[in-house]
This record gives C-alpha cells, structure tokens and sequence, in this order.
C-alpha cells in the first residue's frame, strides 16, 4: 500500500520531458520547423528555459499551438508573431532588431570598430611621436632595429 | 561551541584583514620597512583564520548540526557525505565562505612565493588582497552570515537541491571560484603597479602566472559545469547562454585576453596601458558575475537566493573596487611610459587583434546578459535575450578569431613578414579545406554549420602544430626540446581548434529521437537498434528511482547495456532525471527515460552526440597547455639566470 502510495507519488510529481511523443507531427520537415521555432520562445513561468526544453505544462500547450499553426499552413514568422501577440516581447530569445533592440545588436559591431579605431589612432600617435623626434641616422637604425 | 569559534574566527578575520590592507599600504607610501613587513604574517594570519571558519561550518554541516540555519536549509540526516561537504558551499552563505577563503589562500600565495618580488610592490598587493577580504568578510557578516543560529532547531534538515547532488557539480564551484578570485591578484598587481607607476617586463612576468592558473581554473570550471548540464539536465545540451553561465564567461574571455597583452608587456614593453585596464576588468566581470548570482537581478536557473539588500551590497563592493581602480587608472596611467614599438604587420598587432577580439566578444555577452534589464528600466519593455541572440552575436568573433590565430602566432615580434608567415601554413590551409570539403561530402541536406566548423578547428589545429614545427627549425629532434612555454601554447591553441570542432558538429549533427516504446520493443536509432528489456524501481540512499534497463546493438553486435534513471527525492520534493550515457571517441549514446504512458509504455529520448567528448577534450587541452605554459622555466627561475643551452625538459 505504502509502496504504491510512494509509486502514485513519484508518477505525479515526476517531470513531464520537454517534447512529448504525442506532440511530435509525422510530417519530418513541418516537425523540424516547430523544434527550430520553440527553440526561441521562451517559457513563460521557468527560469530562462525554452519550450523545447522546459516541462511546463504552458509550455506544452505553446508547443502544440506552434504545431496546429504550421499544420494549418501558416509561415515561421506568422506563427511567432501569433505566439507573441498573445504573450509579449518576453517570450522571444531571439530579441527583435528594431527600433531600440538594434542597440543590442549593433552593440558589437560597434564596439570593434571603436576598437579598431582606437588600436589605430594610438598606433598612428606613437608612431608619429617617434619619428619626429628622430634625425634621418637615427630613423634608419630605427628601420634596421624593426627589421632584426 | 565550535560554530561560536568558527563565527569568533571570521571577525577576527575582519580585523586582520583591515591591519593587512592599512599597515603595509601605509609603510610602502612612507617606505618604513618594519610597516610594510606586517603584510605576510598578516596574510597568512588571515587565511589560518578563515580556513578555520571554513572547517568550522563543515563540522556543522558533517555532524548535521541543524541549529545552524544554513545547515537546516541545505542539509538531511541520509544524505551521502560527499555531498554533506559538498553542501557547505551548495548555498550562498557558504560559498561565500569559500570565496573567501580562496581570496585569503591567494593572499596568503603571494606572502610565501612573492619571495623575488621588490618589498614595496609585494607589500601593496597583500594591501589591495587585504582590502577585498575587508569587503566580502563585512558582507558576509553583515547580510549573510553563515554561521546564524536557529532558535528552535528543527529535527532534521530540508535537503540539498537534488540537482546539486552530483560529483560533477561538488568540485564545479570551488574550480568556478578558484578562478574568479584568483583574477583579484592580477587586480592587485594591477593597482599595486599604478600606485607605484611602474610597470616593466619584471611586473608582467609576476602577474603572468597568477593570471594564467586563474585562467585554467575557470577553464576548468566552465568545462566542468557545461559538463554537468550536458549530463543531468536530460536534453543533451551543454550551454544554454544562462545569465549565470555568461557570468562566468565573460571574466573568462577577458582574462585570455589579458594572457595574451601580458606577453606583450613582458617580451616587448608595450601595450602597458591597456594591459593594466584588461586586469581591472577582468576582476570587475568576476564581481559583476557574483552580483549576477546573488542579487537575483537577473533571474536564472542557478541564481542563489533573491535578496535585493545583498544585491546592494555588492553593488556597492563593485562600485568601489572597479570604480575606483578605474579612477586609479585615468589619473595614473600616463605615468606609464610605453617602449617596445612595432609595426603593423608583427607579432605585437596580432595579439592587440586577439585582445579587441576577445574584448569585444566579451562585451557582446555582457550587453545581452544585461540588456533584459536595461530595457525594462530605461524603456518599459519587458524583453528576453537568449541562445539565438548569443549565438548570432557571439560566433563571427570567435571565426575571426580562429581565423587569425595561426597567421598571428607565427608572425615575428617587431616587424613580422605576412607573406612568410602564410607560406609556412599553406599545408595546414588545404588539409583544413579538404576537410572541410569531406565534411560537405558525407553529410547531405544540412547546414554548412558543421563543415565550416570542422574547417576552421582543423586550420587552428594544423596552425598549431605548424607553430611547433617551425619553432623547432623543422628539425624532429628539436621538438621534445622546446621549451615549455612553446608547448604550452601549441597544446592550448590545438585544444581551441578542438573545441570549435565539437561545438559546430555538436550542434549540426545531433541526432535526436522522441518515441513512446513498449516493454521488449526496440527501434532504430541512426546505425543503432535500441531496446528497451525493463522498468523497475530502486531505492536509493535519499531518493526513489524509476530505472530503465536498455540494451544498444549495432548490426547485432553488441554495444553498451544502459539505465536511465528517473528520481524522486522526497524530502526535496524534486524530481531529477539521470540520463545513461555510452561514452566514445566519435560519439556519446545518451538515453533517457520518461513518464509511463496511458496506453502502456514509456516515453523514450534517444540521441547520438557527434564528438560530445572533444567538447571536454578541447577545454582539457585549453587547460593542460596553461599548466605547460606555467611550468616554464622563466616563472620558476629569476630573470636572466637561463644559460643559453640549458635543456628545458626534465
């Protein structure tokens, strides 16, 4: 009794995995586009875990709303706009690159240039600062000593 | 009675550690020797004070004493002893116990092997070590002392976080740590150097080593976490770009980053400047990741406690600690005066490009780890960031990374010669093409991901090990004779090349199989057949488990007998699953058991992990060529007394 009391237990509470058997479609290809778009939606209620990976049971039902929407014949982006007009900008891991999300993604790009920029100016300044200061004697044995 | 010395022992730990930061710093400014000598008893002093109060609250934990809260919160009566030690550090009082800890034993390291440093700079880096310990050893004691007393001590404890009680993640922290705190030393050579205003190819060589084991220890941590991960969270992924995950990596890239200017520094005198900043950040990032963990600005998987007073306090150690090594920086760093010059083409210009490589990846990690944050206060969007930003954001540095490494690392000092540099690689440049063109061969239909990858670690690779024939002047009998330093870096460079070959493969040829099967069926998995021979139920020490017993052939010949498990920890209330994984040089089989379904039967995950071990392989090579390189001749022997000839092997 105890033991079956204990084995109730374990079943109830144990974690449902993320994808379940009875969600996955049979059509392969339609399956693939709905791993790679709940790849990048995020579980609402968990900690930074997608609906791919999260077990959820929101995120269950956002997987197989994902699956009627891509059997119904809608696009990737379609489906994410459906699934983010009923939930929000949060569940989107992958942040949209408009309007004030294009600092985020600009950020790096930017930050080599800048440091590109920098490496180069302050090259250039030495540099300069070298050569001025040298006679024509001392700017060959200084091309001489680069060369050793 | 113990617990009460082991709390005695941390204030006193307080006190010394205000002597440790005021006297020494005080007689190195007015040069009184007898002053600046306070620093290494004071050093060790400490770290005896807080080792003590270290084992004190691991005697708690052993002999379950449930009085102590953090005991209570984080301990049971039938939980294995490992795992009873391991609990000291599984909360947040107790980790920063071992922070601690390990920031006074690298206090106490530069008292007993800074035996060569000059008086004045060894004196003023216990100082700066001190005045951390001050920091932490008050946030300790004031927001989150581990050793508070339960009024009414509760029968037994309410367990560890089942997810937590493994071996992987008992030694993940204490590495994770070992690496963080041990960049506080490069940060107090930093400031020790700005104060004096000198920095010389002696001081580079100093904070080199310091830099290079906190460098592997958090390569080893990092590893050993994304280890972890792949192992127990049950889908076979092994980073998740966790807000704490980037935590740990940003200090990571920085301080590879700072690896490589010190060089600079060291061989040419150049590149001072920056270098000083790199240390600077690379400890900041390591305080903005403590922040990130135990604030719970950020939520995360594994973030401690949410306690906006601590997130203060640590803001505020932060505030101070970068912000004014910052404000150290502006007004001293003129003062230090640059000599070595170089040219565009040269050895020096490839290490500046690997540092605003490494730089500026780092900073793309921070931007998107802080970005949620940034948006919900400065715009009102309540937005995430997660692996398809990072991955896109993150990648093109790391390819170009890859990509220059081998040109750089061949190119001379001073003023190198491209043309030679890319002649002498041109063999590595086509076996890395032609696998790359197999790559494309064998696989059909799939993203170039995986044969792009496999080419670019196969030129880093095959650049390693061009590196090291070159060095030998292409003579095999020279090889076993280069110093260590040489090997140090061809094996970290090859272990780089082959971490970005498992982690492309990973990702792009993963296969992956969800399927409900019944008792005695079997079914194919790539050239595999899987069966499932039984479920049965097993009791563990302090948990119930539902384990599958499965059977792996291939072409009837039989390949491994697997059982995943399925637990339940009853006093945690958690359930966890314990994937079984076949272990192999090309490949991991990793099984997984799931829930029993309605209509009879389990739901079963299959996956085939292409080159899963290489991933810990690379980070074991990244690893090992930095213990090489820290065993070089150079850190173990003062400058100059090398005799020409001397063979470096012993």
């Amino acid at each position: 009794m105890i033991r079956a009391l204990v084995l109730a237990l374990v079943v109830l509470a144990a974690p449902a995995l993320a994808v379940q058997p009875d969600e996955v479609l049979a059509d392969a290809a339609l399956e693939a586009r709905a791993r790679a778009i709940s790849q990048q939606i995020r579980c609402p209620v968990c900690q930074g875990e997608s609906i791919d990976d999260s077990s959820a049971p929101i995120s269950r039902d956002l997987r197989i709303i994902i699956r009627e929407r891509l059997v119904a014949g809608d696009s990737d982006t379609a489906v994410i706009d459906y699934i983010v007009d009923r939930y929000g900008e949060f569940v989107l891991f992958n942040p949209r690159s408009t309007g004030s999300g294009l600092v985020l993604w600009l950020a790096g790009p930017a930050m080599l240039i800048v440091g590109v920029g920098v490496a180069a100016v302050a090259f250039r300044r030495r540099r300069a600062v070298v050569e001025r200061e040298l006679t024509t004697e001392e700017r060959a044995k200084l091309n001489d000593l680069l060369k050793g | 009675m113990i617990v009460e010395l082991g709390h005695f022992a941390l204030i006193l730990a307080l006190c010394v550690a205000v002597i440790q930061t005021v006297v020494p710093m005080w007689g190195a400014q007015t040069r009184q020797a007898g002053l600046m000598a306070v620093a290494e008893p004071a050093a060790v002093m400490q770290l005896l004070l807080v080792g003590f109060a270290f084992a004190a609250l691991t005697y708690a934990f052993v002999n379950s004493d449930f009085s102590l809260a953090v005991v209570t919160a984080n301990s049971h009566t039938l939980k294995p002893l490992l795992y009873k030690v391991s609990g000291v550090w599984g909360n947040h009082e107790g980790s920063l116990l071992l922070w601690t800890l390990i920031l006074a034993l690298f206090g106490a390291s530069a008292a007993w092997f800074g035996g060569n440093l000059p008086s004045g700079l060894k004196a003023r880096v216990i100082a700066v070590q001190g005045s951390i310990g001050v920091a932490f050893l008050l946030f300790m004691l004031l927001t989150s002392n581990p050793f508070w007393r339960l009024e009414v001590p509760p029968l037994n404890g309410q367990d560890l976080n089942p997810l937590l009680q493994d071996p992987g993640l008992a030694f993940h922290p204490p590495f994770l740590y070992l690496g963080y705190v041990g960049l506080s030393m490069s940060f107090s050579f930093a400031v020790a150097a700005l104060i004096e205003g000198r920095v010389d190819a002696a001081w580079a060589r100093w904070v080199r080593p310091w830099t290079l084991a906190a460098w592997i220890f958090l390569t080893i941590g990092i590893a050993m976490g994304s280890w972890w991960a792949y192992y127990e969270l049950g889908w076979g992924g092994f980073w998740f770009w966790d807000p704490v995950e980037n935590a740990s990596f940003m200090p990571w890239l920085l301080a590879g980053a700072l690896l490589h200017s010190a060089i600079v520094v060291e061989k040419r005198e150049a590149l001072k400047s920056w270098t000083i900043l790199l240390a600077i950040l690379a400890f900041g990032f390591s305080l903005i990741g403590t922040f990130i963990v135990r604030s719970g600005v950020i939520t995360s998987v594994h973030a401690f406690a949410n306690d906006p007073e601590r997130g203060v306090f640590i803001l505020m150690i932060l505030a101070f600690f970068t912000g004014g090594a910052l404000m150290l920086f502006a007004w001293r760093a003129g003062a230090l005066e640059a000599k070595g010059l170089f040219s565009v083409i040269s050895r020096e210009s490839a290490l500046v490009a690997n540092n605003i490589l490494l730089a500026v990846s780092a900073f793309v990690v921070f931007v998107g780890t802080i970005w949620p944050l940034v948006a919900e206060l400065a715009l009102g969007r309540t937005l995430s960031v997660g692996a398809p930003f990072f991955d896109a954001a993150f990648t093109p540095f790391m390819v170009g990374l890859a990509l220059i490494l081998p040109v750089g690392a061949m190119l001379a000092w001073k003023r190198g010669d491209a043309g030679r540099s890319v002649r002498s690689l041109w063999a590595a440049g086509v076996l890395a093409v032609a696998l790359m063109a197999l790559a494309f061969a064998v696989q059909t239909g799939r993203s170039a991901l995986g044969p792009v990858g496999i080419g670019l670690g196969a030129w880093v690779i095959f650049g390693a090990l061009t590196d090291l024939w070159s060095r030998a002047g292409r003579m095999l009998a020279r090889v076993p004779r280069l110093p260590r330093a040489d090997w140090g870096r061809v094996t970290a460079h090859a272990g780089f090349g082959v971490t970005i070959i498992a982690v492309a493969v990973m990702n792009a040829w993963k296969v992956e199989d969800i399927r409900v099967v019944q008792i005695g069926e079997s079914y194919p998995l790539g050239p595999y057949t899987v069966t499932l021979n039984a479920v049965n139920e097993v009791q563990g020490p302090n948990f119930l488990s539902t384990m599958a017993d499965m059977t792996v052939t291939r072409g009837g010949v039989f390949v491994a007998h697997l059982f995943p498990e399925k637990r339940f920890y009853p006093v945690a209330q958690m359930p966890t699953t314990e994937a079984a994984i076949d272990y192999a040089f090309t490949r991991d089989l990793y099984l997984v058991i799931g829930d029993a379904q309605d209509g009879g039967g389990w739901a079963v995950r299959s996956y085939i992990e292409p080159l899963a071990n290489w991933l810990w392989g690379g980070a074991g090579m990244m690893a090992l060529g930095g213990l090489i390189s820290l065993t070089d001749r150079r850190f173990r022997v003062a400058a100059g007394a090398r005799r020409p000839g001397a063979v470096p092997a012993e």
